[in-house]
Formats: C-alpha cells, sequence, structure tokens
C-alpha cells in the first residue's frame, strides 16, 4: 500500500538547487509524521554525485534516473520519469517545489498518475497520519486548509519558506529507476533554450529581491534598482505599472497577475503598494519600503520604511551596503 | 478550425474577501466579479488567431453559476462567437473535479486548440490545464508568452527559470497563457450589440468527487506593525543598522 513520501531533487546545469534541500528536509518531516518510508528523485546525468550530497543532507534513499531526453526539461518526459519513480516508492505524498519548473511539473505528474493536487502550500501539518495542507488562495487574501480526499497526492511547496536541510554526512542508497521515454512519448518538444547573458535566478526562488515601481520615473533610472540588488546580492523586480509601460520585462512583474514571492528581503522603490502588488509580496519575510508619501499603502505591509526620494536614497543605501559589506 | 477558451469567474482582483459563514467558501456579498485576468489575456489570443484569417471559430466555455452570464457575455461582446456555460451543482470542486466536467464537455465540443490562463486567480490552483488536457489524451503546454501558430504547427515560447523555452507542438493540444502574451482588447459597443445576437448554451456540468477537500478557510497571519526609520538619505544608517542587527541581512 502507498505510503511515506518521494520528493523530487530540482537541479540546474547538473547542481541541485536550494529548494532541493527544502524538499529533503519538509519531506522527511512529513514521511515521519506518516510513519513511511522518505526518498529522493533525481533526473540527469551525473545523479550519483547528486545523491552523495542528498546523502549527506540525511537523505538515506535516491532514486535516479537517466536518459538522452531528459537532458532537458519537458512537461512529458520529466512526469514520466517522476510516474516510473513513483511506481517504485509507492509513495503517498509526491512531494516538490512550486518553483517556476514545479509549477508545470506537479500538475503534469498529478495528470499523468490521475490524483489529487495540493500546489503552492506554505505550511502542513500530519495529525492521525492524516495531512492537512495551508495555502494562500485568493491572492493571498484567505488561507485554505486543504487535505486529500484520495491517494497518493501532489504536494507542492512554495520555495523559500521552509528550512533547508543540514549537512550530517550521511550517505544514501542510490536506486537507479528505468523510464520509457520511446516513441512520440515527449509530445511537447523543446526546440531551443534564450537565456540571458548573465543566468538569473527566478523571482520566485531569490532569497532578495528590490522592486522598482512608477517612482522610478523612468526606464532610464532603473540602474539605480539594479544597483542596489547588486549590491544586496538580490535580483530586480517590478511592479506591473513598469511592466505595462514597457520600462521592464514580465518576467519581473510582482503580484497577483505576476510573480508570488517569498524572499527573506524585499525592498519595494516608488511602489505604492496597490493591493495587487501587495498579493505577490506580502509573505516576504522583511519588506523594506522607500516611497516619498508618508500615507502610500505599501507603508502598512512595510517591516521599515524610509520616506524619501528614491533618487536620493537609493545611492546612499546602496553605498552604506557595500560598506558595511566591506567592513 | 475549433479554438476554445476557457472562462472562469473570478472574483475582481482589488475586491475585499470575507469568508462566508460556512467557514469554507467565501462570502460573495459585495463581491465585484470579473473574467479570470490570464483568461482574458487566452481569449485575446485566440480573437487574434481568428482575424488573421482562415475561417475559425472561437467558442468559451465556462464551468459556474448561472451568474457567469455576464461574463461570457463579455467575452461574446469581445469577439468569441459562442459561449457554453456549465452550471455547476453544490458540490465541491478542486482543480481535478473542474477538469473532469470541463473534459466531458469538450470531449463533444472537439476543439482544435484549447486555450486558457495558466491559473485562475481565485484558488490560485494553476492545475486544470494539465489535468484537462489528461483527460482529452492532448498534449499540454503550460505559461506561454509567445504564440506562433502555422496550419497545424504550435511554436510556443515559455517562461522558465531565468531563461525563456522555446516549445514546438502539435494541434490538438491545450495552451495555457503567462501575462506577457497579448493584452486584451476593451469591448467596444458595436461588440457589445453583436454579442446580444450570440447564443449561450447551458448544460448542467458533469459531477465529479474532489480529490482534495477544503476544511477550512482562515484569515491570512497578521504582519507585525513596521516602523518609518527616518525621512530621506539622511535615514540610511538606521535602516542599515536595522538590516544587519534585528533581521541579520547584511
Ligand atoms: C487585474 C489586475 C491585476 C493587477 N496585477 C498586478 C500585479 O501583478 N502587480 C502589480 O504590481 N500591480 C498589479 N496591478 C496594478 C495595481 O493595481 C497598481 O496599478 C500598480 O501596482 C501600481 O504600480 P506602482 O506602485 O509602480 O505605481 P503607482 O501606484 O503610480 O505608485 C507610484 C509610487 O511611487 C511614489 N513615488 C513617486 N515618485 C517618487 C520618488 N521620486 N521617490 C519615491 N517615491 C516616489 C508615489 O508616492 C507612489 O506611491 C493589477 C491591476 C489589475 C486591475
Ligand atoms: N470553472 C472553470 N470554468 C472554466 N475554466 C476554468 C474553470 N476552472 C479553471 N478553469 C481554467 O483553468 C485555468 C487554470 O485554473 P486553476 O487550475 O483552477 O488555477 C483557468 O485560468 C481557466 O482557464
Amino acid at each position: 500500500m502507498a505510503s511515506g513520501v518521494l520528493a523530487f531533487a530540482e537541479s540546474v546545469g547538473g547542481k541541485l538547487k536550494k529548494s532541493a534541500f527544502e524538499m529533503a528536509s519538509a519531506g522527511r518531516k512529513l514521511a515521519e509524521g506518516l510513519g513511511g518510508p522518505f526518498s529522493m528523485f533525481v533526473i540527469g546525468a551525473g545523479p550519483g554525485e547528486a545523491a552523495a550530497t542528498l546523502g549527506r543532507h540525511g537523505v538515506t534513499k535516491v532514486l535516479t534516473a537517466s536518459d538522452p531526453a531528459l537532458e532537458r526539461y519537458s512537461s512529458d518526459g520529466y512526469s514520466l520519469a517522476l510516474a516510473a519513480a513513483a511506481a517504485v516508492a509507492d509513495p503517498a505524498i509526491l512531494l516538490l517545489a512550486s518553483s517556476a519548473m514545479g509549477k508545470d511539473l506537479g500538475p503534469a505528474l498529478a495528470a499523468r498518475l490521475g490524483c489529487g493536487i495540493i500546489t503552492d502550500a506554505v505550511d502542513f501539518s500530519v495529525t492521525g497520519g492524516k495531512l492537512a495542507a495551508r495555502r494562500p488562495v485568493y491572492a493571498g487574501k484567505v488561507r485554505a486548509l486543504a487535505e486529500p480526499a484520495s491517494c497518493p497526492v501532489v504536494l507542492s511547496l512554495r520555495p523559500n519558506i521552509f528550512e533547508p536541510a543540514a549537512e550530517n554526512g550521511g550517505t544514501a542508497e542510490v536506486v537507479p529507476v528505468a523510464v520509457d521515454l520511446s516513441g512520440d512519448r515527449i509530445r511537447a518538444v523543446v526546440t531551443a533554450i534564450m537565456a540571458p547573458e548573465v543566468r538569473k535566478v527566478d523571482l520566485t526562488e531569490a532569497d532578495i529581491i528590490v522592486s522598482g515601481g512608477r517612482g522610478m520615473k523612468g526606464p532610464e533610472h532603473f540602474h539605480l534598482v539594479e544597483d542596489l540588488a547588486a549590491a544586496l546580492g538580490g535580483e530586480v523586480g517590478a511592479s506591473r505599472a513598469v511592466v505595462d509601460a514597457g520600462w521592464r520585462p514580465h518576467a519581473e512583474q510582482v503580484g497577483q497577475t505576476g510573480k508570488t514571492v517569498s524572499p527573506k528581503l524585499y525592498v519595494a522603490c516608488g511602489i505604492s503598494g496597490a493591493i495587487q502588488h501587495l498579493a505577490g509580496m506580502s509573505s516576504a519575510k522583511c519588506i523594506v519600503a522607500v516611497n516619498k508619501d508618508p500615507e502610500a499603502p505599501i507603508f502598512k505591509v512595510a517591516d521599515y520604511g524610509i520616506v524619501g526620494d528614491v533618487f536620493e536614497v537609493l545611492p546612499a543605501l546602496a553605498k552604506a551596503i557595500r560598506e558595511k559589506k566591506g567592513a | 478550425m475549433k479554438i476554445l477558451t476557457l472562462l472562469k469567474r473570478v472574483p475582481d482582483t482589488a475586491a475585499k474577501i470575507r469568508v462566508a459563514g460556512d467557514g469554507k467558501r467565501i462570502d460573495p456579498a459585495g463581491v465585484e466579479f470579473v473574467i479570470n485576468p490570464y483568461d482574458e489575456i487566452a481569449l485575446e489570443q485566440a480573437l487574434r488567431v481568428k482575424e488573421a484569417g482562415g475561417g475559425h471559430s472561437v467558442a468559451v466555455l465556462c464551468l459556474g453559476t448561472k451568474d457567469a452570464t455576464k461574463e461570457i457575455r463579455t467575452a461574446l461582446a469581445m469577439g468569441a462567437d459562442e459561449g457554453i456555460l456549465l452550471i455547476d451543482g453544490a458540490g465541491e470542486r478542486d482543480a481535478a473535479a473542474s477538469a473532469a466536467a470541463l473534459a466531458a464537455a469538450l470531449s463533444e465540443v472537439k476543439p482544435d486548440l484549447i486555450l486558457c490562463g495558466w491559473k485562475a486567480v481565485d484558488t490560485d490552483d494553476g492545475a486544470v490545464p494539465h489535468l484537462l488536457a489528461a483527460r482529452l489524451g492532448l498534449p499540454c503546454v503550460t505559461l506561454v508568452t509567445k504564440f506562433v501558430l502555422d496550419g497545424t504547427a504550435l511554436t510556443l515560447h515559455r517562461e522558465v527559470e531565468g531563461a525563456e523555452e522555446v516549445v514546438s507542438v502539435k494541434l490538438p493540444a491545450v495552451v495555457s497563457v503567462q501575462k506577457g502574451l497579448a493584452e486584451p482588447r476593451y469591448t467596444s459597443l458595436k461588440g457589445i450589440m453583436m454579442a446580444k445576437k450570440k447564443t449561450i448554451a447551458e448544460k448542467p456540468g458533469a459531477a465529479a468527487e474532489p480529490k482534495v477537500r477544503i476544511l477550512a478557510l482562515e484569515p491570512p497571519p497578521e504582519r507585525k506593525a513596521g516602523r518609518i526609520v527616518g525621512t530621506g538619505p539622511e535615514a540610511v544608517p538606521a535602516l542599515v543598522k536595522a538590516l544587519s542587527e534585528e533581521q541579520k541581512l547584511i
């Protein structure tokens, strides 16, 4: 009978992502609650190394699949591989991160297995062997407490919420999984990847985000936002107003019709804090706002605010942070 | 070619949301409803394909209450040719149960292309497109930001981590859209007049058991009140101090 947890460890360029370690700790906790086994699944070339790394982080069993057809992500290829791993592990819960990839893979997997799915959960508990997960709905205006009505279930967790697993020096048993990817089983084929010169972290997984809004006055001033992000070691985000004005790319939009982000630090520069923007960032751990209007709604959710002109405050802040870090 | 777009009726993004007496649903009183913003983008894309010529038709399909007639009318005014409303019963619907009802209706309609939003901004599931595609035995490409149709071959761009993927797939297929694909048009007076002559077919939505149940809706955790550290660049040292000493962030 299905029991325990199988978690997917996401990697990029052959390297495990931070979310893989978050899934390692959350998955183990879930499996303990359920009283079942815990294993993880890695896809790609050189899974041995990834398995060793996961082993050092307390994972005792790692399922792996390698196939030339899995070199690039595809919904069909990866969901077939995960379904094959699920057939071996027979888990009650299939766990993955609600990352850029997970947002496609989770539903594709649930579709393939014909099972239920709970996406983008921020909290879970197991009582009497039963899972209940909390997830923001209505753009975070409400939280739903959801439970699976059938087994297995796919559960995706919002990145950056759960503590990553710590190193404890263990080793993992490695179990290769055979996946049949013959014929035209991969129907939607990735033919190219258009990557920027500097690979960016997706905002949903970024630790630090500095976002600019209409208060930046024009695209030519976004170098101030970029520079502050660089000083902090973070990524650049934007409000919809500036995305719609064509100042910044759509991929940078934070909010209800953009990215939902949970960074450790979110700095809003010249952003008023409309309800649709707050929907995307109010689960950030620390929010800083710089706005010249002391009545701006962004100050209602900000942990720290500076009332002032972005053109004066941003350069001073970037400089002070560099000095602090250099010290 | 028959194009179908899915359309969900959802609360306006600016609406205040209150939990209803049963603690499991939202209280619709005083809430303005709209077409799910991502579905509007999907419809816009469908209309552009139709307007590019080739004798395509665009239908919209909605699973909802009778009230959703208003959103379907809006879609017809934007330029869709016909509407189908699946009247939803009282039963609870998760993504799987919604996909089951939509699939049951679509197995009769047999569209060549199904366009929809990548997620509905009420339940925020982002799951129906794949679940529906699997039921119909179709490939599904999600989070699409660029769409090129050549005969029955689709070339799609989709957002992935820090990059863009180019995906090719053959029709029939399900395509879910992300913001950035197309800016939805406004309805024109002429469109609104024409919509009055278009038909909305009504059928019962097929019943299905949910695979996930909502136990309760709860208010989100409150953020504790923050503070204004100061005014202008003079406030920067205080902010840096707080970020490093209180938050340990730098
Ligand atoms: C269906 C729908 C979906 C939406 N989805 C999103 C979404 O996903 N994300 C999103 O962000 N919005 C979204 N919006 C739009 C949202 O309602 C707001 O219009 C938008 O967030 C405003 O962007 P802004 O804060 O940059 O601009 P504004 O509201 O114009 O605010 C600019 C701010 O900058 C300040 N300012 C001006 N000059 C300076 C200066 N020199 N120094 C410091 N401060 C200055 C002003 O005081 C003001 O507070 C959506 C709207 C709708 C209807
Ligand atoms: N009740 C519904 N009626 C019509 N389309 C729906 C319905 N529910 C979901 N969809 C479609 O599926 C997409 C994803 O929804 P969801 O998985 O619920 O976030 C939406 O953008 C709609 O296009």
